[in-house]
């Protein structure tokens, strides 16, 4: 069965003025089906305002959809009677890491989820522990969030899903606000769990270098899905992405105009490693 | 919450006799907590410029009979009296509480809060959401701060002022800076909501705690004691008019 499946799903924002009458709609998913199994790696990626947040929202059930449904493991988000399984099923974790610890401690904070779902004490404390141990942030355990790095931040907050013991998680665009290092950290212990833990991932991202190593990637456009498929083949469509107002990886594009230009070189070449192997093939 | 007790009795108490079984309690509370003496000490260095300042304050600028007078400065008896009483104020203000600054965690404070005024709830205060309020505000004061300080460099380098003029101009100058901290403030409540929200939070009931306020018989011997003290105090103060 499909960990996560939408279907026909619409999202509308309406804005009322203040007598209730409705000034203007935003339409900003719309009519996206897609599905997602068990143990995946997905990245979604699209420009400011393609609706990627949107759709995010509707799978933790914090947005209902306008249209269509959506399924987390089964179940439908628009009954009442599944919201809380259906949020410690797909755990969501959100760009801007200071606004979503509510801990002053570290393990406090990771421990919320877990409080919320009435788990037993002794029982918190083993998840805890395990999840700061699997993002690699067990030695900060007793630290305050404010001293933390943006990306030891990201990863408490990675932690604190994680003590929920979801089967996927949702991340918005958790690498925006960091440094390079900070997003390496991150995006390093998402994979790991991803491989490690089996937990399906759904990683929505402006970096491209960040989804290379993705089972599969959707490129969004104004609400719909305009391409679909492996980072493969999602980067030999240079110009198409382009189109989207999307870029590719440098090394992808340094690739692509070579090949224009008339050497012999394959498609959707992801790494540097693969560029300077076809390269010496060439000769 | 027995600080805070302690902290409002202190500011009851208006004579030297008052202080007696604050000290007593003091010392009962210190052995009890277990802080090493050297760290109360050391907290203590930290406000002797201000303990040293008001006393000064007082001393020079409480009017009555003078005793001793220089240039234009003069030192009456009452000065000496409110400096010496200040100073002893001050002092029990300040171990008291760092004694609880040292022993107590602001999430224990607040859970400690949440406990002790559980039996609210029956009268429909909604004690566990004003303990979640209180600790919430807690975490993100150092972060509004450091949020003020930017909007502050922000608003200078767009030639905002806000260190001259008087006191009107100085409270308008504050309007650029204040009302985007308003409106980041709210978009981070919006946020942390969403965010609590995810991670299923859905009000105090059904909830456990991964630290349990557990009460030992420490706990029980504070409580007395605390007791105890208030009525030595209210006694004393509606004894001696
Ligand atoms: N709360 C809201 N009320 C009204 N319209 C909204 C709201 N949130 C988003 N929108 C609109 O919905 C559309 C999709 O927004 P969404 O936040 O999903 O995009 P996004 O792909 O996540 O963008 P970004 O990359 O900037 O995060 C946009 O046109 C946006 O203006
Ligand atoms: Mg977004």
């Amino acid at each position: 069965m499909e960990i996560v499946k939408t279907e026909k799903l619409t999202f509308e924002y309406i804005r009322r003025d203040e007598n209730d009458n409705v000034e203007g709609i935003t339409t900003a998913v719309d009519n996206v089906s897609l599905s997602v199994k068990p143990g995946e790696f997905i990245a979604i990626l699209g420009h400011n305002g393609s609706g990627k947040s949107t759709l995010a929202k509707t799978i933790n059930a914090i947005l209902h959809p306008t249209e269509g449904t959506v399924w987390v493991d089964g179940m439908d988000t628009m009954d009442e009677s599944n919201l809380w399984n259906i949020r410690n099923t797909a755990g969501m974790v959100f760009q801007n890491p200071d606004n979503q610890i509510i801990g002053q401690v570290v393990e406090e904070d990771v421990g919320f989820g877990p409080e919320n779902m009435g788990v037993p004490s002794e029982e918190i404390w083993k998840r805890v522990e395990e999840s700061l141990k699997m993002v690699g942030m067990y030695d900060y355990r007793k630290a305050s969030p404010n001293r933390l790095s943006g990306g030891q931040k990201q990863r408490v907050s990675i932690a604190g899903v994680l003590a929920m013991r979801p089967k996927c998680i949702v991340l918005d665009e958790p690498t925006a606000m960091l440094d390079p290092i900070g997003r390496r950290e991150v995006i390093n212990a998402v994979h790991e769990l991803n491989i490690k833990e089996g937990i399906t991932v759904i990683l929505i991202t402006h970096y491209m270098d960040e989804i290379v190593n993705a089972d599969r990637v959707f490129v969004m456009d104004s609400g719909h899905i305009e391409m679909e498929g492996t980072p493969r083949e999602i980067f030999s469509r240079v110009d198409e992405l382009k189109e989207l107002r999307l870029s590719v990886p440098q090394v992808t594009e340094v690739a692509y105009e070579l090949r224009k230009k008339g050497l012999s070189l394959p498609f959707g070449i992801l790494t540097i490693d693969e560029l300077v192997e076809s390269l010496n093939k060439c000769r | 919450m027995g600080t805070l007790i302690f902290l409002v009795s202190l500011f009851i108490t208006k004579n030297y006799i008052g202080y007696i079984p604050a000290l007593i309690f003091l010392a009962a509370v210190v052995k009890i907590s277990k802080v090493p003496f050297k760290f109360i000490v050391k907290g203590m260095k930290a406000i002797v410029f201000l303990l040293s300042l008001s006393v000064l304050c007082n001393l020079f600028l409480t009017p009555g009979e003078p005793l001793v007078s220089f240039w234009k400065l003069s030192i009456s008896r009452e000065g000496i009296k409110t400096a010496v009483f200040m100073a002893i104020r001050l002092t029990f203000l300040i171990i008291g509480s760092s004694i609880m600054t040292l022993t107590t965690t602001p999430n224990q404070l607040t859970d400690g809060l949440e406990k002790g005024l559980g039996f609210m709830k029956v009268i429909k205060v909604p004690v566990h959401e004003i303990a979640m309020m209180m600790s919430i505000a807690l975490r993100f004061i150092p972060i509004l701060t450091e949020e003020t300080d930017k909007i502050m460099k922000a608003q200078m380098a767009r030639g905002a002022d806000f260190e001259s003029g008087n006191i009107i101009k100085k409270i308008k100058s504050l309007i650029p800076l204040l009302v985007p901290l308003f409106i980041s403030a709210f978009r981070r409540a919006n946020d942390l909501a969403m965010a609590m929200e995810a991670r299923g939070y859905r009000g105090g009931d059904g909830r456990t705690k991964m630290k349990p306020l557990k009460y030992h018989g420490n706990d029980a011997v504070a409580y007395i004691i605390l007791l105890l003290y208030l009525a030595v105090i209210i006694a004393l103060r509606v004894l001696i008019k």
